[in-house]
């Protein structure tokens, strides 16, 4: 009874074997599905380890680093040919990292940072540009508007990374047009509730909005509330107040598909294939690696719209 | 005798006390929201434009009293629950779920507005009925027994949600929270009818006496024939459905519902809101309209902090610094020593003069 029930098991376990010496296996903790987003980088590195033909073990954490640090331990333990880790928070990853360093298993960080550069205890780190997300959106701004503009700013929440590096990136870019001007900013904490909120005071402190030609959010859930609130204030989001946002978020897409919204920056969640190409390029001997790789995804406009999210809201 | 005369002596002195706080209940936090408006006056004098717009009102004072619904419906439940020496830290989660409730069944193809309305306001029942279920008969303190609530509930909410925002489109739901009645926003009549319907309740019967004296002393009540257990479900059923209101309102607002943020902290806007209003967080004393005041000095607040463009950085520290002063006004103890203070500065500049 009890060896034909583990039977099959053990087949299935010589069978993993076999295949584990023929590809490349590659272990990959990810913070968990908190979000639209994460699940499509998810489902990113998934499709893209199957293109390649590479074994991926993929361990969703649901947002506790024990559970991320007992997955790279089982990690090191199977003997994968390298780790990718989706870090839920910076701190706390030395021990974890120099047992895989012992182990000689690169890892490769995506999305957001450890606290252990400095160190080599990983080969790399593979992320967004904040920064240059923000320079792209006031880029397109600034070229829609010749230079001339009276911007409102919906800012993420106070102290977030991608706020900072988002608002850092614009500001950069307009302080070469002299004309440009962001008005009032404010912050809307990244939710569509708050966006709509402050949008609605911001449009009354400042005649009606009458006088505004644009409005920069620092993520998509805001400006489609603040779409609302320049609405109901009696204005035509998108004609006469130009948005633009990053994200790229299904409804995002729907509502430059409405005319109501007019430019985001995706924020790219393909992060996969820059990690498997790094790793690819390790283990054949290649050691030189940049400490950094910085992804930045397409802006995309109203042209598009409609077919971007026929593609996204399918998925 | 000494101490025949200082027990003597003691009780004019919280006679004298007790004269203006019973005016004062009303005064202070009334004083403080004035306050809040001039400095508005002072900052933006379009503040206090209104006009109609598409047969609605519309203005910046309107904005306040729209924004402020969903938490005044929280601070009506709240009170109540807080009169009855309890408190709800679950109000927000609540909001959470029914919003996910009624966007899940719009998106799901029910068109009737009623069952969707319906099946919002059961689930805030739902959910009042276990915290008050928890307090009263299981005795698990009000704090632990809706933090469970407060926990669970937004997974909940998350697990209906299937972890997205689930958008909808929806003329008749919409309407909670964008539709118009008598040229005021929706949510503001909202308001209006449910502060009425729960004033009327609790000082028309004898359910507000009820509540009070739960509220001071559970065991005394208990003893004079009072069913405290029934009274203090009943105060966090009120709250349950409250927050289902606030929830459907917020989900209307942008149609939709998003489980991470809606109604995220509004229980301790509430909570402030109903100390704001003088309420005793050790339970007896309440007074619904003051907790309204409390709500609309939290709101304009806000606005105002919006309004003076000052850096995002500073919204909390300024909330923080206005909500000591409203409180320090409302202290008796900070009104003597203020009085004692502006009495001897009088005093002085009186001598100066005579000198």
């Amino acid at each position: 009874m009890k060896i034909s029930q583990f039977l099959p098991a053990a087949m299935v376990l010589v069978l993993c074997a076999s295949h584990s010496a023929l590809a490349t296996t590659i272990g990959f903790s990810q913070v968990g599905s908190e979000s639209g987003w994460r699940t499509s980088f998810s489902e990113s590195v998934k499709a893209e380890a199957k293109k390649r033909g590479i074994e991926l073990k993929f361990s969703d954490a649901q947002q506790k680093q024990e559970n991320q640090i007992k997955a790279v331990r089982s990690f090191i333990a199977q003997g994968v040919d390298a780790i990718m880790i989706a870090p839920v928070v910076e701190t706390g990853w030395k021990p974890v990292l120099r047992e895989a360093k012992r182990a000689r298993i690169p890892v490769v960080i995506l999305d957001r940072n450890v606290d252990a550069s400095g160190d080599g205890l990983f080969l790399t780190r593979i992320a967004s540009d904040f920064v240059e997300e923000g320079r792209r959106a006031a880029r397109w701004l600034m070229d829609e508007t010749d230079g001339n503009c009276r911007i409102l700013e919906l800012q993420g929440t106070v102290g977030a990374t991608a706020a900072i590096d988002r608002m850092k990136g614009f500001n950069e870019v307009i302080a070469d047009f002299p004309d440009a001007t962001i008005v009032r900013s404010q912050t809307g904490e990244f939710t569509r509730t708050k966006g709509k909120e402050v949008m609605e005071a911001m449009l009354k402190a400042e005649n009606g909005g009458r006088d505004i030609c644009a409005l920069w959010s620092h993520n998509d859930e805001m400006a489609i509330g603040a779409i609302q609130a320049i609405k109901e204030a009696g204005l035509k989001p998108g004609t006469d107040m130009l948005v633009v946002s990053v994200d790229g978020v299904p409804d995002y897409f729907k509502a430059m598909a409405d005319g109501d919204a007019n430019a985001t920056v995706e924020l790219n969640p393909h992060l996969g294939a820059p990690a498997f190409d790094v790793i690819e390029a390790y283990l054949k001997g290649d050691r030189k690696v940049e400490k950094l790789i910085t992804t930045t995804g397409d802006l995309f406009t109203q042209a598009t719209a409609a077919e971007e999210y026929a593609k996204r809201a399918g998925k | 005798m000494s101490n025949l005369n200082t027990t003597a002596g003691r009780p004019p002195a919280p006679a004298k006390i007790k004269l203006p706080r019973v005016n004062g209940r009303y005064l202070w936090p009334l004083l403080g929201l004035f306050l809040l408006l001039a400095v508005n006056l002072a900052i933006t004098p379009e503040f206090f434009r209104i006009e109609i717009q598409d047969g609605r009102l519309y203005g910046s004072l309107i904005d306040v009293l729209n924004r402020s619904a969903p938490v005044a419906l929280l601070a009506i439940g709240m009170t109540l629950v807080i009169a009855t020496g309890g408190i709800d830290l679950s109000v927000g989660a609540t909001m959470a779920i029914a919003g996910a409730v009624c966007a899940n069944l719009i998106v799901g193809g029910v068109d009737s507005i009623f069952l969707v309305v319906a099946a919002g306001l059961a689930a805030g029942l739902m959910a009042g009925a276990v915290n008050g279920g928890l307090v009263s008969y299981m005795g698990i303190q009000p704090i632990v027994a809706t933090l469970i609530l407060m926990v669970a509930g937004r997974g909940i909410a998350q697990l209906i949600n299937a972890g997205q925002i689930v958008t909808f489109q929806s003329e008749a739901f919409a309407f909670i929270g964008t539709g118009t009645l008598l040229g005021l926003p929706f949510p503001i009549v909202l308001v209006l009818i449910v502060f009425a319907l729960v004033q009327l309740l609790m000082r028309k019967t004898a359910l507000g006496l009820f509540v009070e004296s739960v509220g001071c002393n559970a065991g005394a009540s208990y003893y004079l024939g009072i069913n405290q257990r029934a009274v203090k479900i009943v105060a966090y059923c009120i709250a349950g459905i409250c927050a289902a209101l606030a929830g459907m309102i917020s989900a209307a607002d942008i149609q939709g519902s998003d489980a991470n943020n809606a109604g995220l902290w509004l229980e301790l806007d509430a909570i402030l809101a109903v100390v704001i209003g003088g309420a005793s967080l050790m339970g007896g004393r309440f007074s619904i309209p003051l907790s309204i005041v409390g709500v609309l000095v939290i709101q304009c607040l806000g606005t105002t902090i919006i309004m003076s463009g000052l850096p995002a950085k500073f919204n909390l520290l300024i909330k923080a610094v206005v909500v000591i002063f409203v409180l320090l006004l409302q202290s008796p103890l900070f009104q003597q020593q203020m009085g004692a203070l502006f009495a001897r500065f009088q005093k002085r500049t009186n001598t100066e003069a005579k000198v």
